[in-house]
């Protein structure tokens, strides 16, 4: 084989196991495996997901609320996200009781800097929710991810910056995770 | 069920304070809404931002009263504004951003052209096409009368309606307390940048109502409180539980009579020193507890009052643990748009206004912990008022009806308000009470 086909297969190599971790990930949170989920995380994750707004052609800088100063969606680090958790665990959490049904997708995954301890990848997502009986929301967005590399979990999420295609959010609340 | 025969009134009819009984079409009627819009909202002074989201001259917010948009601007001569966002030819939005900084108001349908005052200073073809018989004068944008009370600004598009500080009436007291910071002062808050915005399948009044007074709807938060979402993380979810359950206190609904105002809090019943909330966090801790001293040292006696939070009739609910803004606009009768702001004291050092923002938006809101059970309750007690046969039942909003005393347990309290002691549906009746009046005054 020659030399540009080897890479050319070691990226489809990293990338296949980027998608089964992604998948793997997709799969504890559609099935409630809350805590099991939370073990992908790191210790250090920063978990954030900021509002959109409409501004003017060009004022980029303005579009999304900046994190650690503005209001954000989501802002928050391990521990906030172990409180949701066991928020979710209680039974008691009516805004999750009963549960929702989710499906988490993801597409266009793509994975830009490997400094060989960690990944940064890109993707697209669509969640989808099914309420009770007929409330249904689509959170639909861009999701940029730092991995490192694990020997354990093969990575854990490091960062996560999430971008919900939405100003005025449609769904009544967010007690999913992205 | 739709809005009263002639002979027929909202008071009685559709809402029996006296009796603590509620018709279940107010939350779901067409027509009643039709009505709500007329007598309610464009009567009432309205929240629309905080100053500190318009620092300069130019800057500029979309806000909304009621189902419409307005503009929230700061014009050159640094005067506060508001007009609605609607241009005099066709109607077209002539702001469509959320925020920013500009001296004119473009409507991209026909290029009319605004100034930052509202007057209309362009028009293309106003020559050949108008022949100069345009009064640009005339056809200026709809202005608001406009209130800023310690920089949160109101507006009210009647001219009847009462001043901002009469319309408070009695409520000032609390809506002052709200308005301190932390240390007794009235220095300046500084909003967050960015508005939670987000709809819900309930009618405004479920939400309105729930701020006013609800301290029976404990066991709509256990998961929060079994969570611990408090920042002393010892107990509860919210910054004053550890404090509160250490001492005597006095919870009380306050509801300001008959303006239909509404406030939640504690009275301590003795003089009490600082209790440690932010035991991990040496900045933060000491920042709260000079504030702590400071503001009892200016106030006295009535730095017992410890105030939770309450509604602005109609829409408007503050809440003082996470110093937020909220507004339940109306969006039909079926849904509602809330809009949200949270505020820090501008001067407070950065670790504060980051402990801060991390506790309030893990609070509030529909990422928040606490409120994410709210949301999901109104859109159910919404569903409920919705079937045939459910209608003809009223709801009970008779918790501690005859227990409102007056002039309790404080004079200094204030006038024209009654108070009721941990759950009661006192403030609900009040809030319903001012509704239905208001309702029965046709337009």
């Amino acid at each position: 084989m020659n030399n540009a086909r080897e890479k050319a297969l070691d990226r489809l190599v990293l990338k296949d196991g980027v998608e089964q971790f992604f998948q793997h990930e997709n799969d504890l949170l559609d099935t409630r495996q809350y805590e099991a989920w939370l073990g992908l995380l790191s210790d250090d994750i920063r978990y954030w997901m900021p509002l959109a707004r409409n501004q003017a052609f060009g004022d980029w800088d303005g579009e999304w609320t900046r994190k650690g100063q503005d209001l954000n969606w989501f802002d928050e680090g391990k521990f906030e996200l172990e409180q949701r958790v066991k928020q979710l665990m209680t039974g008691l959490h009516w805004a999750e009781e009963p549960v929702s049904r989710t499906c988490h997708i993801f597409a266009n995954l793509q994975i830009r800097e490997d400094d060989g301890e960690a990944l940064h990848t890109y993707l697209r997502f669509i969640v989808y929710r099914n309420r009770t009986e007929t409330e249904t929301d689509f959170f639909v967005g861009k999701r940029n991810d730092i991995l490192r590399r694990d020997a354990a979990f093969g990575f854990k999420i490091a960062e996560r910056e999430i971008f919900l295609d939405q100003n005025v959010l449609l769904a009544k609340n967010l007690t999913t995770f992205f | 069920m739709d809005r009263p025969h002639k002979s027929g009134s909202y008071t009685g009819e559709f809402v029996d304070a006296s009796r603590g009984r509620i018709n279940r079409g107010i939350f779901t009627s067409q027509a009643i809404y039709e009505d709500e819009l007329e007598r309610v909202f464009a009567r009432s002074w309205l929240f629309v931002g905080h100053e500190s989201q318009i620092p300069d001259p130019g800057d500029f917010i979309q806000s909304r009263m009621g189902e419409e948009s307005v503009i929230v601007n700061r014009d050159r001569a640094g005067k506060v504004r508001v007009m609605l966002n609607n241009c005099r030819h066709r109607g077209m939005r002539v702001c469509r951003y959320d925020s920013g900084n500009t001296r004119k108001f473009y409507c991209p349908f026909h290029g009319w052209v605004y100034s930052d005052t509202g007057g209309l200073i362009g028009v293309p073809k106003l020559k050949t096409g108008y022949h100069n018989e345009l009064d640009r004068s005339k056809w200026g944008l709809i202005q608001a009368r406009t209130a800023s009370y310690h920089g949160y600004i109101f507006a009210c598009w009647d001219d009847e309606t009462p001043g901002f500080e009469d319309y408070l009436g009695d409520l000032r007291f609390y809506f002052d307390d709200f308005c301190e910071l932390p240390d007794g002062s009235h220095d300046d808050w500084e909003a967050f940048g960015g508005v939670f915005k987000w709809r819900m399948k309930n009618n405004w009044k479920f939400s309105a109502e729930n701020f006013a007074g609800d301290y029976y709807h404990n066991s709509s938060h256990a998961s929060v409180d079994a969570v611990v979402l408090s920042p002393a993380g010892t107990k509860g979810r919210h910054t004053y539980d550890t404090v509160s359950k250490a001492r005597e206190v006095y919870k009380l609904n306050i509801c300001v009579t008959p303006d239909g105002h509404t406030s939640r809090g504690e009275l301590f019943k003795d003089d009490y020193d600082y209790t440690p909330t932010y035991q991990d966090m040496a900045v933060v801790e000491d920042y709260f507890r000079d504030c702590f001293h400071k503001r009892r040292d200016k106030l006295g006696e009535k730095a017992r009052w410890y105030g939770h939070g309450g509604t602005i009739f109609p829409n408007v609910s503050y809440s003082n643990g996470v110093q937020s803004m909220g507004v339940w606009h109306p969006v039909g009768p079926h849904e509602t748009e809330t809009w949200r702001i949270f505020l820090v004291p501008k001067s407070a050092p950065d670790e504060v206004k980051n402990v801060v923002r991390h506790y309030v938006i893990r609070y509030q809101g529909p990422s928040g912990l606490t409120e994410q059970d709210d949301l999901e309750n109104w859109g159910s007690a919404h569903d409920g008022a919705r079937g045939t046969i459910a209608r003809r039942y009223d709801y009970h909003y008779g918790m501690g009806l005859g227990h409102e005393q007056k002039g309790w347990p404080v004079e200094w309290l204030g006038g024209d308000i009654y108070a009721t002691e941990d759950v009661s549906e006192q403030n609900q009746r009040a809030f319903y009470a001012r509704w239905a009046s208001v309702m029965d005054q046709p337009a």
